[in-house]
């Protein structure tokens, strides 16, 4: 199935993890955050958080700002 | 001069900070130039922006603060409505583990004044949600006393636009400001040089929150070291109590006499 990782389409297994997801972006321990579809979830629920076809999943970190 | 500032930290959200001097990060033409900055400045306090991981990205400027020991201040940078405001702070506090936030709600890109009218509505959301808001205001002082009201930890008034560099604009606001105000009153935003940080500092704001006059200095390093003196500088001589300003001159010596 599709879903939408940063704004970038990715192919990935049915009913895959937000934990998988995040690993094809980003394999940092600490200082990321992601939200599914807009709604942040927490990284003790990656695991368990299962995505359907055509969720936009964002991935965030801090960078120099402000 | 450390002596005369050793019992007079800046007390932020319950927090005891030696130096009045916050930095961002924006603008820095590398982490290498950014971190020798951080350096020069001595802040112990520092914001970042949350954006999408990119993994082409060399180095995080998380790094940069960890190994320096300085305390992270995420900010709501690019949101234009309450809602993504308060998003990117719970974002942020996931992230980097803290429910500190700049609280940033701009209304468009050209002036990127603050949006009053969402900035309170995020700020009221995210202190009832236990989170120590910083607001980036506009210089007005009704609008400080709501955000206050909302249980803001501090009020960050602009001295003039992101940016801008054209020092701090209107004075009597930030002196009506820092008079009404029971939170800190950091000037953020409009710093050009070392004299609008002093002049911060004199007018009692108690910290000075910068970044472009820094990191797009020629020299930031050398910039940062300004900086840093003129806030010391500044905060001195507030606490010194300046002569009143006359139209004649007084003589300060003796009269001859004989």
């Amino acid at each position: 199935m599709e879903i939408v990782i940063n704004g970038t389409a990715h192919l990935v297994a049915d009913d895959v993890s937000l934990e998988r997801a995040v690993s094809l972006i980003s394999s940092a321990a600490t200082g990321i955050a992601a939200a599914v579809n807009g709604e942040m979830v927490h990284r003790a629920s990656w695991s368990s958080t299962r995505l359907a076809a055509g969720d936009e999943v964002d991935i965030l970190t801090a960078v120099q700002g402000g | 001069m450390t002596d005369w500032l050793v019992d007079d930290p800046l007390v932020l959200g319950g927090q005891k900070f030696s130096s009045r001097l916050i930095m961002g990060t924006g603008g820095a033409p590398s982490l290498d130039v950014l971190g020798r900055a951080l350096t020069a400045s001595g802040t112990e306090l520092t914001t970042v922006a949350m954006r999408r991981v990119d993994p082409a990205s060399p180095g995080s400027v998380l790094d940069v603060l960890a190994e320096r020991g300085i305390r992270v201040l995420p900010n709501t940078a690019g949101c234009f409505t309450a809602a993504e405001a308060v998003r990117t702070a719970r974002l942020a506090a996931e992230a980097l583990g803290t429910t500190w936030v700049k609280l940033e709600v701009i209304a468009d890109e050209v002036t990127l004044l603050p949006d009053p009218v969402e900035l309170l509505d995020a700020a009221e959301q995210l202190a009832a949600d236990g989170f120590t808001v910083l607001p980036y205001t506009s210089d007005d002082p009704v609008l400080a006393r709501r955000l206050e009201q909302a249980g803001c930890a501090a009020v960050m008034p602009l001295g003039a636009p992101i940016g801008s560099g054209l020092g701090i604009r209107n004075p009597h606001n930030i002196e009506l400001m820092v008079q009404a105000a029971s939170v800190p009153v950091i000037l953020d935003a409009g710093i050009g040089t070392a004299s609008d940080a002093a002049l911060a500092m004199e007018l009692g704001c108690s910290a000075v929150l910068l970044a472009t006059a820094v990191t797009r200095a020629r020299d930031p390093e050398l910039m940062a070291a300004a900086m840093r003196s003129a806030v010391i500088a500044g905060r001195l001589a507030y606490r010194a109590g300046r002569i009143p300003q006359r139209r004649y001159a007084v003589a300060s010596s003796p009269p001859v006499t004989g």
